[in-house]
């Protein structure tokens, strides 16, 4: 693997060649412009569209969120007025917290949760593939549908979940329609979404510690709680470690099951980041402030992986 | 260990797994039942076992919108979306791992910085470049931000790095170009990486619902998750409808799931294990 590498990665292996062959500049022009043109031909198709689609709007939302502007009239420079205003700003503060409420929420369900279905599903156990596929299904679902569809199990007058908790004498909460508890409907519909997720990295995981591990522990003579917690957790912790990281970026960036589900109400009470940058564009015109928002938020992001990919030597044990 | 549990230990794991898998399964279920029962009915709420089932939901999704466009809208922006994926990204996989030119790793480079940005960051600009161009409400808009993935371009120069370079040394010498070497000896070579980038894209482009709803107006135009979201009423909802357009849309990605289900879930697993 890394001879390989090191051929592929290195131009200066056939430069030698090339020099003691005394090839002057005039002959290796073309082979270099027919080389340029292979070049052309392998990247050009993804880096136009990158180019056009990603690299572009993303130094025009740098210089957007510099302006007041709201997608018609001309821009007004402001500065990085955007950006303090925003960080002094009540609503701002609000819809991090909420953000923050439901990644603090939604990450220790989907984990504990992935983690008990991996672990039974890592036994000897009939109709295995099956129930791997059944706690699969809703991950290949989208995101609007699960909002749909949970929206109508939470309904509070009708729904299923308020029947049953009725049925059984326990309070009928009122979900997305009380300011209490939009959030723990939202958070609830998402971890059912990617508990399947989650249990196929942890299983993927689980299945490539060594068995060798368990009997030698077993020789001598700890019991089941011990190997959990010093063999299979630690030897998890990479897979743990991917879990934590993709639900941390992607919980930061929920939108979705939000904008179905609650549209951010009631009154404000679910709002999120994304959904406020959404609502600041399109609904109030003030564009400039939305894309300062973004980047706000991608700054965020980009600091919490990184302090967690710094961080994981501490407690990442790769086998 | 696994052979010396216990009856009582082996009953209690089996109703645990049975139990995640109504948990998961029971919504679904739920759903269907909910799309055929008469809306009269579902004012109590609809019950597991229903009297007189009905397809009205579904007739009145028929009349609210052009419902069969909309999926095929969506499957077609998926496929088209993972098949131009799958070519742009071997192409700049083998141009990375395999050529050498000035200032490969700042273009590479490049490329990284695309996959780092989430994006709600580019929904403002896109819109506004769709805007300018006169592009919104078109399948082109649709499509245009997932012509290429810098995630696919990643995964997949790993698989080709690791192909033999002795391989194309040998085409080589048999007289291949970039080409051939390209179509004929490392695109076969890396299809589980191939397989792992097309679950994500089409999933991706099926699931997106941000961008569309950003950029569509016309129902001719929309995907199944914006089709669907319209269907919510600002003050009612008709939740029979609502579940048989979730039935509708459901269906096709659960055949698709049902077919091709090693394969996700390895493909999924795939990207876990670094």
């Amino acid at each position: 693997m890394n001879g390989t590498m090191d051929r592929t990665e290195d131009p200066t292996v056939s430069r030698p060649v090339e020099s003691t062959a005394n090839r002057t500049t005039t002959t290796r022009r073309p082979r270099n412009w027919k080389t340029l043109g292979w070049v052309l031909f392998f990247l050009l198709p993804s880096a136009i569209p990158l180019f056009v689609f990603t690299l572009v709007p993303m130094v025009s939302s740098l210089w957007v969120s510099l302006h007041k502007w709201n997608l018609i009239s001309p821009m007004e420079w402001v500065g990085f007025r955007n950006y303090t205003n925003l960080l002094t700003d009540e609503t701002t503060r609000r819809v991090f917290l909420h953000t923050l409420i439901y990644v603090a929420g939604y990450l220790p369900i989907v984990y504990a949760g992935g983690l008990v279905l991996a672990l039974a599903l890592n036994q000897k156990l009939k109709g295995r593939a099956f129930l791997r596929a059944t706690y699969f299904l809703p991950v290949v679902t989208s995101w609007v549908v699960v909002a749909l569809v949970w929206k109508w199990l939470l309904n509070p007058t009708n729904g299923l979940v308020n029947q049953l908790l009725g049925a059984v004498g326990l309070p009928e909460p009122g979900w997305w329609t009380d300011p209490q508890w939009a959030l723990p409907a939202v958070i609830l519909s998402s971890a059912w979404k990617d508990l399947g997720f989650v249990m196929v990295i942890l299983l993927a995981g689980l299945q490539s510690i060594p068995n060798d591990f368990y009997e030698a522990a077993k020789v001598d003579g700890s019991n089941a709680w011990q190997r959990f917690w010093r063999i299979t957790l630690p030897l998890l912790s990479p897979s743990t470690f991917f879990v934590v990281v993709i639900s941390l970026i992607n919980g930061f960036q929920v939108f979705d099951q939000v904008y179905v589900m609650t549209a951010g109400g009631p009154s404000g009470s679910s709002q999120v980041v994304v959904g406020q940058i959404y609502d600041l564009t399109f609904r109030y015109g003030r564009a400039g402030e939305a894309s300062a928002l973004s980047w706000i938020l991608f700054a965020l992001i980009l600091v919490i992986t990184v302090i967690q990919i710094r961080g994981q030597r501490r407690w990442v044990h790769y086998a | 260990m696994r052979d010396t549990r216990s009856l009582p230990a082996r009953i209690a794991l089996y109703c645990a797994v049975l139990a995640g898998a109504a948990i998961m399964l029971f919504p679904f279920l739920w759903t269907v039942i909910t799309s055929i029962t008469p809306e009269g009915s579902l004012a109590d709420g609809p019950t597991l076992i229903v009297d007189d089932p009905t397809l009205g939901a579904y007739r009145t999704l028929l009349d609210a919108m052009p419902i069969w466009r909309i999926l095929v809208n969506s499957l077609a922006i998926a496929v088209a979306s993972t098949v131009l994926q799958l070519i742009t990204g071997s192409m700049a996989a083998y141009g990375f791992a395999r050529l050498h030119f000035p200032l490969k790793n700042v273009v590479f480079g490049f490329y990284l910085a695309t996959l780092m940005v989430p994006l709600q960051v580019l929904v403002v600009p896109l819109f506004i470049e769709m805007k300018t161009f006169n592009l919104q409400d078109t399948y082109f808009a649709l499509l245009a931000p997932t012509i290429a993935s810098a995630f696919g371009v990643f995964l997949l120069r790993q698989a080709v790095t690791a192909v033999p370079l002795e391989l194309d040394e040998a085409a080589t010498i048999d007289g291949a170009g970039h080409l051939r070497i390209f179509t004929t000896i490392v695109l076969p070579l890396i299809r589980p990486a191939l397989a792992t980038v097309a679950v994500f894209a089409f999933m991706g482009s099926w699931n997106s619902f941000l961008w569309p709803l950003v950029v569509i107006r016309s129902p001719e135009f929309m995907t199944l998750p914006l089709g669907l979201s319209t269907l919510q009423g600002q003050f009612t909802t008709q939740w029979d409808v609502v579940m048989a357009g979730s039935v509708v849309s459901i269906v096709p990605i659960a055949i698709v799931y049902l077919l091709a289900q090693r394969h996700i879930i390895a493909g999924v697993a795939h990207t876990g294990i670094k």
